[in-house]
């Protein structure tokens, strides 16, 4: 088995993120543990519901039930991004050229680069929000459906629905689909090209993790007894393919994260196993034993020689691939 | 929602009432008087919520109806999103309060808690606990279904500001809280001032629980409780149209308790028979029930099967052994609209066993 640096934290591991290449780990309990050497930050004045690396990689986005956004860099620095009264900042995305949406209830907030902030209201809760990679445009998931804005211009919101509660949201990499996770344990996707939609279902939980591959060739997705991935370089995307299915236990696939380079993904477990498996051969290589707590953070080093995890009872570490 | 031994499940107690009829009143004791308890409290606005505390949250009350073909299966879509969050910081609080808005329906808060799977597993409902006016409740059912709905959805009723009414007004309103819910536990009070472990860590949603709290739970006296309309009742007696939003806008002849329970109580039951049968009548009648508890004896069975629902949403489960000179009967409540008594007793008695 790989080398494991066991690296325990306060709480429950909500997100960890490379920033200028530290491993960074965000915990629930407000904490925000950069790198190894035991240095913590607490830039909220409670806990932390929800972050984002930044774009460029150097700083880290984090939204708090104090009702701010902040932003930190490695050397521990916090700066205030923006401050909502009381509400609980739960949902958080980070954009181009420094851009920052988030959301709490109905609005929808951006702060684009310059400093200038966007409000838009929905009619209902804002789930999810990705930024698409060019333009400052968000995408935005709620009830029935997915609304795109052009922050900052007159451009009406267009509107991709569906029926029922769209919790997620992400983005192909080529830009060119739209992927929900439902509260109805179902994926949709919309190809924006032409509107068309895609149904992905059959999970037995909610899906909470969802990882593009290197190149976006394929989805892979938490919330079942294996990782689903589903294949989007066909020409009509998923539709009409088997996904690849890897790493089948009775355990729910809680986290999954595809490896920066190769197609190679992490898979972490309800019981705190982590997996490897490879697309090509499903070969698996255990990277951490079951520790009775749900995995729930993964994330790669940017060169994939380094993958560090979190669990909901704090336990964390960093694995050494290269050995 | 029984907790499981190895990861304590959270409480959650639901306070539901009219506006006027005392929830933050009741909700400020909760805060601020000494029971060792940490309370993580979401409510609808701060209002006068006279704590400042970062585990209360404000949300907008959310109803998002399941896109699965299931036409009961509404939830609380913002409280999802909270208990989720609230399951980040898990060790800063003991349990949860839900106060709901005067006007909400109990229902989707209720079923959260049993439908969606990430909050099952860090959280279960205690109580439904409904705060009642003593002196406007009766004009309130004429007006607003909301009231009538969340008296009938109850476990805990608190029948509140006693002192505004007469002893005469007193025993009107009670007899009609019998007559919506037959099996809620009803405390009077003036200021809410209702000792707090009569509506705080009730079990009212454990199986294992509900019936060691009340040994008399169910064994109500079907005269008191049966449906008020008499012969000359012009409800709108519609068939059920599988519309659930017609619950509540659509019936412009409001009766003054269009909530009804019907209590059956027989011996033996065969569960061959019974268990399909409430399975079926809760999948045809789901949108007409709101609540549904019984215990059940099977033959050569030594344990007690509970069963409660919720709408369409119904579990059970064998329980404790019945008890030596225990009778072995077979007790089912119903509450809901237009449940048709004669039906459902038909139903249970054909699956005598």
């Amino acid at each position: 088995m790989p080398e494991v640096t066991p690296l325990p934290l306060s709480g429950y591991v909500i997100d960890i993120h490379y920033v200028a290449g530290v491993p960074t780990f965000v915990t629930g309990d407000g904490a925000i543990a950069l790198g190894t050497a035991g240095r913590v930050v607490k830039p909220h004045a409670g806990g932390i519901l929800s972050s984002a690396l930044a774009a460029d990689g150097k700083s880290v986005i984090t939204g708090g039930d104090d009702g701010k956004v902040m932003r930190t860099t490695v050397d521990g620095t916090s700066t205030l991004v923006a401050e909502r009264g009381r509400k609980w900042i739960d949902v958080i995305a980070a954009g181009p050229g420094g851009a920052v949406a988030f959301a709490s209830g109905r609005t929808v907030v951006v702060v684009d680069g310059s400093g200038k902030v966007h409000e838009l209201e929905r009619p209902r809760a804002a789930l999810g929000l990705t930024f698409f990679p060019k333009g400052l445009r968000v995408a935005i998931a709620g009830y029935n459906g997915v609304g795109l804005w052009f922050p900052g211009t007159a451009a009406p919101v267009q509107e991709l629905e569906w029926k029922g509660s769209h919790i997620a949201v992400t983005l192909s990499p080529d830009s060119a689909n739209v992927v929900t996770s439902m509260q109805e344990m179902a994926l949709h996707g919309w190809r924006l090209r032409d509107g068309q939609h895609m149904r992905m279902s059959g999970y037995p939980a909610k899906v909470k993790s969802m990882s593009w591959s290197v190149k976006g060739r394929y989805l892979a997705t938490s919330g079942a007894g294996v990782s689903v991935l589903w294949p989007f370089f066909h020409k009509d995307g998923p539709m009409g393919q088997r996904p690849l299915e890897l790493g089948g236990r009775q355990e729910l696939v809680t986290r999954v994260a595809c490896h920066p380079a190769e197609e190679i993904a992490a898979l972490g477990y309800d019981d705190g196993m982590i997996l490897l498996s490879r697309f090509s051969d499903r070969e698996e290589v255990l990277l951490a034993r079951p520790n009775g707590s749900p995995l729930s953070a993964l994330a790669w080093s940017g060169n994939g020689l380094e993958l560090a995890f979190g669990c909901e009872s704090g336990a964390a570490g960093l694995i050494d691939l290269t050995r | 929602m029984s907790a499981s031994a190895a990861t304590p499940s959270i409480p959650v107690t639901v306070l539901t009432g009219y506006l006027g009829a005392g929830k933050t009143t009741l909700l400020n004791r909760i805060l601020t008087e000494d029971h060792g308890k940490r309370y993580a409290v979401i409510v609808n606005e701060f209002g006068e919520i006279g704590i400042d505390n970062d585990l209360v949250v404000d949300t907008d009350e959310e109803v998002f109806e399941m896109n699965n073909g299931c036409i009961c299966c509404t939830v609380r879509g913002d409280l999802i999103r909270v208990v989720e969050n609230l399951a980040k910081r898990r060790g800063s609080f003991d349990a949860i309060l839900v106060e709901t808005t005067g006007i909400a329906d109990p229902v989707p808060v209720a079923q959260t808690f049993f439908m969606d799977e990430e909050v099952r597993k860090f959280a279960h409902l205690d109580a439904v606990v409904t705060l009642v006016d003593a002196k406007f409740f009766l004009d309130r059912l004429g007006d607003a279904p909301e009231a009538e709905d969340q008296v009938a959805f109850a476990d805990v009723i608190v029948l509140n500001k006693t002192d505004l009414v007469t002893p005469e007004e007193l025993r009107e309103v009670e007899k009609t809280l019998r007559q919506l819910n037959p099996y809620a536990s009803i405390h009077k009070a003036t200021r809410s001032g209702v000792a707090l472990d009569a509506v705080l860590d009730r079990g009212s949603f454990d199986l294992d629980r509900v019936l060691e709290l009340d040994p008399s739970f169910l064994e109500v006296d079907e005269h008191d409780h049966d449906h008020v309309c008499g012969p000359d009742c012009d409800h709108d007696h519609h068939h059920h149209d599988h519309d659930h939003d017609h619950h509540h806008h659509g019936h412009e002849t409001h009766h003054d308790t269009e909530v009804t329970s019907v209590s059956l109580k027989t011996g033996e039951l065969n569960p061959d028979k019974i268990l399909p049968w409430i399975s079926e009548i809760t999948q045809a009648q789901g949108p007409n029930i709101l609540r549904l508890k019984g215990i059940l004896a099977f033959p050569n069975e030594p344990k007690r099967y509970v069963v409660q629902g919720v709408h369409m949403i119904v579990e059970g489960d064998l329980q404790r052994d019945w008890k030596p000179g225990e009778a072995r009967e077979s007790r089912l409540v119903f509450i809901g609209r237009k449940l048709d008594h004669a039906e459902l007793e038909a139903g249970f008695k054909a699956a005598a066993a």
